[in-house]
């Protein structure tokens, strides 16, 4: 059996998910790969299942937003984690800030509730088939997702500031 | 005789109930909406979000450095780990090799927020079955730990220990008399502690079997630290990715079997006398050499050669200014906390400030868990399983 390595988890998804891998990188030892979509359930399910490389803890779930990369502006980033292997893994998703819609994986790691909605809260990335998609942190009226890049950190009409030099 | 009871409509019976969002058994703000069968609690709805302070979005707009005030506010019973873990991420960023006495002494104060932290919730736990004695006791060792972290940066609760690249000045004299002291004195404190609790027939009675969670459950919940250790799983970010030369150490990862409120207090016993043997074993082999990494662009130099020297000056300027480039890049960077795998998500462009930080706060995905945890038990089960779960509502809410 070969090593389980970056390499051999990268030939395995390969495998499978050929063609909806659609770049791969090595940042700081860790693979990171983007995966379309559509795939990622069925993706998790198999990394999960996978009887050598075990994929069974979900480290973390966040978004990301990059305004500048049209059609692809929102961004969903998985972190796994083999404990058998000691082996790390990131898996991201993009999608269009018109539709940002994804699979919930809820049905592969209960512990992605949560995440879900707080990346819904502050992105406002639907998770299709999420049990109880609504606003965890923030309040229940707010009309936007704080977390884009296009909202302010401060509001922007105060006079009584001047950050000019520290390019707030 | 016709049963009279034949129409009974058994969930008209059920009653709602507020616990929190500030109730003193919740240590912190939280709120569940329990919906109780007698004195059974059939469901949980769990709110939170009542300290939300947008530190990611704050983040963005700060240079690294103003960070680490920020992550003291996420577990504030145990910041030096939060601010140890920042600093850590953004020099795995940098490519930054830390000297071997940096290391060691985050280790020190790591640990000792460690114990602190886990006399808090101990002892706590203790309280809220009606031991109070317990909690009196350690306070005043908490108290010790913090006159250390005052010693080594002056600030005790949130401490903003340390900088990107090293600590801000080395050990005093006084600091490494204060930590021998403590070393050699806090076992016989530890051990009373223990008698009162540890075989106490009344405190067993009421934790064995209170809130039990099994290790799959626990794993699909994201559990991590000494709450996963508890059902017998031995998962140890500091053992599994040695960060800041914990490999030099010797030391043991406890477990517990059942995952009930007791195993996770006795895990968290034994964990403090394991930081205890770390710290003994690190003070005494306190490597020689410089309390900070040569990175002058990110490490502030000290304030008499910002007065007397062009160079410090121009250092100095540029990293309060936040005007010195980083590298384009991602990085997930963990720690073990005091409740859990803390990690760090960093994704930067360049710019000085962080184009996205996530913090993986363990126990907001961990808290998750405790519905299904108090399902079906008594609502005195549910405050102790609350209290011996170490959540922390400023890390849960970030």
């Amino acid at each position: 059996m070969s090593e389980i390595n970056n390499a051999y988890l990268l030939k395995e998804l390969q495998e499978q998910f050929a063609a909806d891998i659609l770049s791969v990188e090595e940042p700081y030892g860790m693979l990171t790969i983007e995966l379309s979509k559509n795939q990622i359930v069925s993706c998790l399910t198999y990394l999960y299942e996978h009887p050598q490389l075990k994929m069974q803890f979900l480290t973390d779930l966040c978004g990301v937003h990059y305004p500048d990369q049209k059609g692809r502006e929102l961004g969903v980033v998985y972190h796994l984690h083999s404990f058998i292997n000691n082996l790390r893994i990131r898996i991201k998703c993009f999608m269009s800030a018109e539709n940002p819609e994804i699979d919930s994986i809820t049905p592969v790691f209960a512990a992605a509730n949560w995440q879900e909605r707080e990346t819904f809260d502050f992105y406002g990335i639907h998770f299709s088939g999420h049990p109880n998609l609504k606003r965890i942190l923030n309040v229940d009226e707010m009309d936007y997702f704080p977390m884009r890049k296009e909202y302010p950190l401060e509001d922007q009409t105060r006079t009584d500031k001047d950050d000019t030099y520290f390019g707030r | 005789m016709e049963n009279t009871l034949g129409n009974y409509d058994h969930k008209s019976e059920y009653t709602t109930l507020n616990l929190g969002p500030t109730h003193p058994a919740t240590h912190g703000i939280f709120q569940n909406i329990l919906t109780m069968d007698g004195e059974i609690i059939v469901d949980t709805e769990q709110t939170c979000g009542y300290i939300h302070r947008a530190f990611e979005k704050i983040a963005e707009h700060r240079p690294f450095y103003q960070v680490t005030p920020l992550t003291d506010r996420l577990n504030y019973c145990s910041s030096p780990i939060n601010n140890m873990g920042w600093h850590m991420t953004v020099e795995k960023l940098l490519g930054v090799q830390t000297p071997k006495r940096v290391d060691y002494m985050r280790v020190i104060i790591m640990e000792l927020a460690r114990i602190s932290d886990h006399l808090v919730c101990n002892s706590v736990i203790g309280v809220d079955v009606g031991a109070l004695t317990g909690f009196t006791y350690v306070f005043q060792w908490r108290e010790r730990v913090y006159d250390i972290f005052e010693e080594i940066c002056g600030a005790r609760l949130t401490t903003n220990i340390g900088r990107i690249g090293g600590l801000e000045r080395d050990f005093s004299p006084s600091v490494i008399q204060k930590i021998r002291a403590f070393v050699k004195e806090f076992p016989a404190a530890l051990r009373e502690f223990t008698n009162l609790l540890e075989r106490n027939r009344i405190f067993m009675d009421r934790t064995i079997g209170a809130g039990p969670i099994n290790t799959e459950r626990a794993l699909q919940y994201g559990f991590t630290g000494p709450n996963l250790r508890a059902t017998g799983l031995d998962y140890d970010v500091r053992a599994m990715n040695p960060y800041s030369s914990y490999q030099d150490f010797d030391f043991i990862i406890p477990v517990g079997i059942n995952g009930d409120t007791y195993d996770r207090f006795m895990v968290r016993q034994q964990e403090m006398w394991e930081s205890l043997k770390i710290i003994s074993s690190a003070i005494e082999n306190l490597p020689e050499g410089k309390f900070f990494a040569e990175v002058p662009e990110f490490f502030l130099p000290p304030k008499e050669e910002v007065y007397n020297n062009m160079e410090a000056l121009i250092w100095h300027f540029k990293i309060v200014m936040g005007e010195t480039d980083v590298p384009v890049g991602e990085v997930y960077h963990a720690v073990e906390g005091g409740n859990g795998e803390l990690g760090f998500y960093l994704v930067s462009d360049g710019g000085r400030a962080a184009y996205r930080l996530h913090f993986r706060r363990p126990c907001f995905i961990y808290y998750q868990g405790f519905p299904e945890m108090i399902k079906g038990s008594t609502l005195s089960d549910a405050i102790v399983t609350m209290s011996s779960m170490n959540v922390i509502a400023g890390e849960l809410d970030a």
